[in-house]
């Protein structure tokens, strides 16, 4: 109709002026109106979440304090062949750059850098930077090789050079428990150094362990919620939603008095003789230790993730009319046949959007592991904040966000792709 | 098959056992037949279908079908086909899913259900739409694939709850009649619940009047019209004209009525009162005559016009009669006389046209 309309003549309106120019025109004040209402909160979204996100993201792969910090020798290092150990121009401008680096507080950064490419670098550099201080002339070689014969290896350079791009897969690779070897090429990091793809598939482990629990405990109470008259189900609901709108760090703590040997929950297992009958059947060895193991892990979680899972589940049965299951039985269908075949899948859209919510907010707990879980529960967001709040490593900190998210980001996609965004319902 | 193929005998409902739904109901529907039950809504019916399916239990009495009660029979195994409000079709299932699963549930072999689907979806005209996700349907579609559902596994019995209730004023009447159709065709016995008293006349053999948790009336379509036997039928079956008045002398059938006014009326004496009984009576619109000569009519009255409709066929007339300031009157178009509104007019009725109801149903109006 359109391209009729433009072969034939431009539709003009009344004053001469064309149709589609007039009607931009008239709808123009509408837009800038809508504009400047969602201009705070897109602005604020920017300012607050998608640029500071996006700059701890960039610590990921970006890491200048070699760039930066050893100029002279990164020019110096780009013509070594790596075959043999660097000529005395790289260890004069290596012993020039560590002077200035030194008086600029920035031999340490240096060190550190070095030390994730080669454990023991890190003293070893800045104890080199210290006496490097004391010497005056060359050759530098000899008197770099003096101080530390590190630096008569090609490792070491070998790794200089690697670091000395601003821009580095070195942590990326790192969390994934692989590195570069001294060429370049992928290697899987030593077997006792492996810890990452562990905690990855702990994570997920616990998350989906989480998940399925929520869900079995969930949607039973979902459908009593969703049947029962509105009286009952208002004060039931109350149930459901008291402990949602308690912080999640009370509920963690109350957890861990709960849980602590000769806690509430131990006393209780010994004075009804559970713990006796437990033992007797072999099932366990003495008073039952709760608290700090994988069991308080999961049992906390569930219980902080339990409404997020019943919850969407809950409005979808809402919606889903008694007709159905009468008619399923009208048709011949048992009972647990019709739930099975009619019910049941009209309500998948919920469980999905349920279960994606805890499953997704699962990947991200760190208070909850760290308080009532033993010391092999900590999840990868634990180790975000270990590297950002003990280690000072941005960068790993940053590689573990990386591929938390996109982790996430591919469960979204496959969730999409599997059920459809549009058919998820929350509410 | 000897005897009725569903009985109700003294059945009560009650929810919170304080009140009764249901009041004892007896009620025999013979094999074949359309019977509606027709009501305003909390008037028991709905419950009742509800109970015949097997989803309420009866609170007293029994319910019997093909001659054994089946109170204690879930109803799954009551095989019978039920068509309900909003239809609800599986809606993860296609139309061909939602056909098959009664036949499935059946353990009818792949051949027999693809051979009975194609029936059925040829009976409702629906076929190359096996695919199609009920959401993917048009209101008429999903009505059809509905009713296609309740019938394909062959029942005795099909219940229908309003089920045309969501379709436009044309869709209805169109699948009015195809249901009919299909109901003469196959000669399935069906009990079909709606309060649009235009589709229980046009569908039913029978209707049974519900109001109140009771049967008000049971008859066919043309008796509960001409000769209704309360007022609350009277009332909710077509259009109706009431004077309220007490019986001042009874003559076999008939009585004569004195209104508040102290007109004299003679009308049939379906309450079966006394001189003195307080009684409504009840003129049919189309009834009443526009009369010059007064001894044509067994009942005349002066009456003054207060407003002309047109409606095409015919004209809708309303006067003031004997203090009833809303009395319509039908006129054919035809015989219509040059009518002006304030004129004064003489109008009048038969005795058989005018009947002497309940004064109760009327007050609960």
């Amino acid at each position: 109709m359109a391209l009729i309309l433009e072969d034939v003549q431009v539709m003009r309106a009344a004053d001469g002026t064309p149709l589609k120019l007039k009607l931009a025109r008239s709808m123009r004040r509408q837009q800038l109106k809508s504009l400047a209402l969602i201009a705070p909160l897109f602005l604020f979204i920017v300012i607050s979440f998608l640029v500071p996100i996006l700059m701890m993201l960039r610590n990921a792969f970006y890491d200048p304090d070699i760039h930066d910090n050893l100029p002279q020798t990164l020019v110096e290092i780009s013509h070594w062949d790596g075959k043999d150990v660097p000529n005395e121009d790289t260890f004069a401008a290596f012993a020039a750059d560590m002077k200035l680096a030194q008086k600029a507080k920035q031999a340490a950064l240096v060190g550190k850098r070095l030390n994730y490419e080669i454990p023991t670098l890190k003293s070893k550099t800045t104890v080199t930077a210290r006496k490097l201080e004391a010497i005056e002339h060359g050759p530098w070689k000899e008197a770099l090789i003096g101080l530390d014969p590190v630096w008569g290896e090609n490792e070491t350079w070998a790794a200089i050079k690697r670091a000395s791009s601003v821009y580095t897969p070195f942590y990326l690779l790192n969390v994934i428990d692989m590195k570069q070897g001294a060429d370049g090429s992928l290697q899987q990091t030593a077997p006792e150094r492996q810890i990452y793809r562990a905690i990855l598939l702990r994570t997920f482990g616990i998350s989906t362990l989480v998940t399925l629990l929520t869900l079995i405990l969930g949607y039973p109470v979902a459908h009593l919620l969703a049947t029962t008259p509105q009286r009952t189900a208002s004060i039931l609901m109350i149930f459901v939603l008291l402990p949602f709108w308690t912080s999640l760090l009370v509920r963690t703590t109350a957890w861990s008095i709960l849980l602590q040997d000769g806690g509430a929950i131990t006393q209780l297992l010994s004075v009804t003789g559970i713990s006796k009958l437990l033992n007797f059947l072999g099932l366990l060895h003495g008073e039952p230790a709760l608290f700090k193991t994988r069991l308080a892990t999961v049992l906390a979680m569930t219980h902080i993730q339990l409404p997020f899972t019943l919850l969407p589940i809950y409005s979808v049965m809402k919606t889903i009319s008694p007709n159905y299951m009468r008619a399923a039985r009208s048709l011949g269908a048992t009972p647990a046949y019709a739930y099975w075949s009619v019910y049941i899948p009209q309500t998948l859209p919920g469980v999905a959007a349920g279960c994606l919510l805890t499953f997704i907010l699962s990947l991200g707990y760190y208070i909850t592991p760290a308080l009532v879980g033993g010391p092999t529960d900590n999840m990868i967001a634990g180790f975000i904040d270990t590297a950002m709040n003990s280690e000072n490593n941005w960068g790993k900190a940053a590689a573990l966000g990386t591929i938390l998210l996109t982790a996430t980001l591919i469960l979204y996609y496959v969730y999409n792709k599997l059920i459809g965004i549009d058919k998820m319902k929350l509410g | 098959m000897a005897g009725p193929l569903v009985k109700f005998e003294r059945v009560q409902k009650s929810y919170d056992g304080l009140t009764l739904v249901v009041k004892n109901l007896n009620l025999e529907i013979p094999k074949g037949e359309f019977l509606t039950m027709l009501g305003p809504s909390g008037s028991g019916k709905t419950t009742t279908l509800m109970m015949l399916a097997g989803f309420e239990p009866a609170t007293n009495g029994e319910i019997w079908l093909s001659g054994q009660p089946v109170n204690n029979v879930p109803p799954h195994k009551r095989g019978i086909g039920m068509v309900f409000q909003n239809y609800a079709l599986f809606p993860h299932m296609t139309v061909a899913e939602n056909l098959a699963f009664p036949l499935k549930v059946r353990n009818f072999s792949k051949s027999e259900i693809d051979a009975k689907l194609k029936r059925a979806l040829d009976m409702v005209q629906l076929s190359g739409f096996e695919n199609r996700k009920p959401g993917q349907l048009s209101g008429g579609q999903q009505q059809r694939v509905a009713v296609a559902r309740a019938l394909v596994f062959e029942p005795d019995l099909v219940l229908m709850d309003e089920p045309l209730g969501a379709l436009d004023k044309q869709l209805r009447e169109q699948m009015q009649f195809e249901i009919k159709h299909i109901h003469q065709r196959l000669g399935v016995t069906v009990v079909y619940v709606t309060h649009d008293q235009t589709e229980a006349l046009t569908m039913s053999d029978r209707i049974a009047v519900f109001n109140d948790g009771e049967i008000q009336q049971l008859s066919t379509a043309e008796e509960l019209y001409d000769t209704p036997n309360n007022s609350f039928v009277a009332q909710f079956i077509g259009e109706n004209n009431r004077f309220s008045g007490q019986i001042s002398k009874v003559n076999g059938k008939q009585c004569e009525v004195t209104m508040a006014g102290g007109q004299k009326l003679r009308a049939l004496n379906i309450v079966g009162g006394t001189a003195g009984t307080r009684t409504r009576l009840s003129i049919r619109p189309e009834r009443v005559e526009i009369v010059a000569d007064s001894k044509k009519h067994a009942n005349v009255l002066p009456a003054r016009l207060h407003e002309i409709i047109f409606l095409g066929d015919h004209v809708r007339a309303r006067m003031s009669v004997a203090g009833n300031d809303d009395f319509i009157v039908k006129i054919r178009h035809n015989n219509r006389q040059e009518l002006v509104a304030g004129d004064e007019v003489k109008i009048g009725w038969h005795i058989e046209d005018c009947r002497a109801l309940d004064e109760i149903g009327a007050t609960r109006q």
